[in-house]
């Protein structure tokens, strides 16, 4: 590739970190309270994953920008983060658990795909290990849909009130990235947003008809769907910044 | 240990080495076993190793690095230990020496990867108990206590015991 274009790939890369840590955070809350014993050990294990994604990532941003990696995940204040506003929501109960974490691993795959073999080598070839460990996840949050789309009670209730509850949020891992017609024209990312979303829709929703599940609209604000985090987001980063807070300039 | 002269250090004398680090979450298996070992390049000022992360998100790969760098002190030159991602790990690449010392350990092997099936078809397949080498065994858990194990129970024998993941 000729020339990278930086500050596209920049925010490229701090989206997709952003993404794996705040959801990795999210499924930590779950550590000791889920509902049974393989998943308490479950959740824990995906969350191990998500932030260490996070850490690879945030290392290949670091490296682009010549900034440190903890710095890059720990300090910057809440509204600094962009992540997508999907996981914006709180813990919530399981069913929103699930939820979220179904539409979430529907839509990386989706952007992985169009990521892998990428032009720049040092995301693509994490990219196709990054692959291979997120069909754990999708096997898993698939199982758990099924389960409780198909219940006829609670669990059911539970999961169309969490699906309400994210539908206009739902799409925004493709809200579209300052700039990403210079990724797409490197060749780093194979095609635009709204096309990769279509493809999600395409992906997910043969699976939502045949559990009677409402497809998610269009993001109503897709260019704010990385913005805006709320205060759900800023209960999260104070939990987890509290730590690195405590003694500033620490190794831990 | 036995301190090599630099003249006679060459590839396999670092490669022997390394078989002696072991994996800091199942210290039965080497980074060799696993196939962690992705390069070993001796240049005269420097020893280069290029190690492939069994999971991106490995708590032990500080410590692996640390384990690394403490063994290859022995030869006396720089040592310069690399993750790479260029070429995916995959739990085929654990030696079948490796997978034996897995099962004597307690621990299932993996099946062979078979990319175009899905997951839990995989892990669903026969896995051998290695305590009573029984094929009455049932997934129980994808995950387990590390991010590479999943949890099984052997009908036979009725006791739980963990496998390593196919991925």
């Amino acid at each position: 590739m000729a020339v990278v274009p930086k500050v596209a790939l920049g925010e490229l890369l701090r989206s997709m970190a952003d993404d794996e840590f705040v959801i990795g955070f999210s499924d930590s809350e779950w550590t000791g309270i889920a509902p049974i014993l393989e998943e308490d050990i479950a959740m824990s294990s995906l969350a191990q994953d998500e932030i260490g994604h996070a850490a690879a990532l945030y290392g290949l941003l670091g490296t682009l920008l010549d900034e440190d990696p903890d710095a890059l995940a720990y300090d910057r204040r809440p509204q600094e983060y962009r992540h997508c506003r999907l996981l914006d929501h709180g813990r919530g109960d399981w069913a929103m658990a699930i939820a979220r974490r179904y539409l979430y691993d529907s839509a990386d795959a989706v952007r992985l795909e169009a990521l892998a073999g990428g032009a720049w080598e040092p995301l693509a070839d994490l990219v196709g290990k990054l692959i291979r460990e997120e069909r754990y996840h999708r096997m898993h949050v698939g199982a758990w849909l099924e389960r409780l789309a198909h219940d006829d009670g609670e669990a059911r209730t539970r999961l169309l009130v969490a699906l309400r509850q994210l539908q206009h949020d739902a799409a925004t891992v493709f809200a579209p990235l300052p700039d990403e017609v210079a990724l797409i024209e490197a060749g780093i990312l194979a095609a635009p947003m709204p096309e990769l979303e279509g493809r999600w829709r395409q992906a997910i929703g043969p699976t939502f008809a045949e559990l009677d599940l409402p497809m998610p609209p269009a993001a109503a604000q897709p260019e704010r769907g990385r913005l805006d985090h709320g205060d759900a987001f800023d209960w999260l980063w104070r939990e987890f910044t509290s730590v690195r807070r405590s003694e500033p300039g620490v190794s831990w | 240990m036995r301190v090599v002269t630099q003249a006679s250090l060459d590839e396999g004398t670092v490669r022997a080495a390394l078989a002696d680090v072991a994996d800091p979450e199942i210290p039965a298996v080497s980074i060799v076993d696993l196939g962690m070992v992705e390069e070993v390049r001796v240049a005269a000022d420097e020893i280069h190793v290029v190690l492939l992360p069994t999971f991106v998100g490995c708590p032990a790969l500080d410590l692996i690095r640390s384990a690394v760098e403490a063994r290859l002190r022995a030869f006396d030159r720089p040592v310069d230990v690399r993750f790479e991602f260029h070429v995916p790990w995959t739990s085929d690449r654990i030696t079948p020496e490796g997978r034996e010392r897995l099962r004597v350990s307690g621990f299932a092997p993996p099946a062979a990867v078979r990319d175009e099936v899905p997951i839990l078809v995989q892990l669903s397949a026969p896995v051998s108990c290695p305590n009573c080498g029984s094929k009455r065994t049932v997934l129980e858990s994808a995950f387990g206590p590390t991010q590479c194990r999943a949890i099984y129970h052997c009908a036979a024998c009725r006791q739980p015991f963990e496998a390593f993941k196919p991925v």
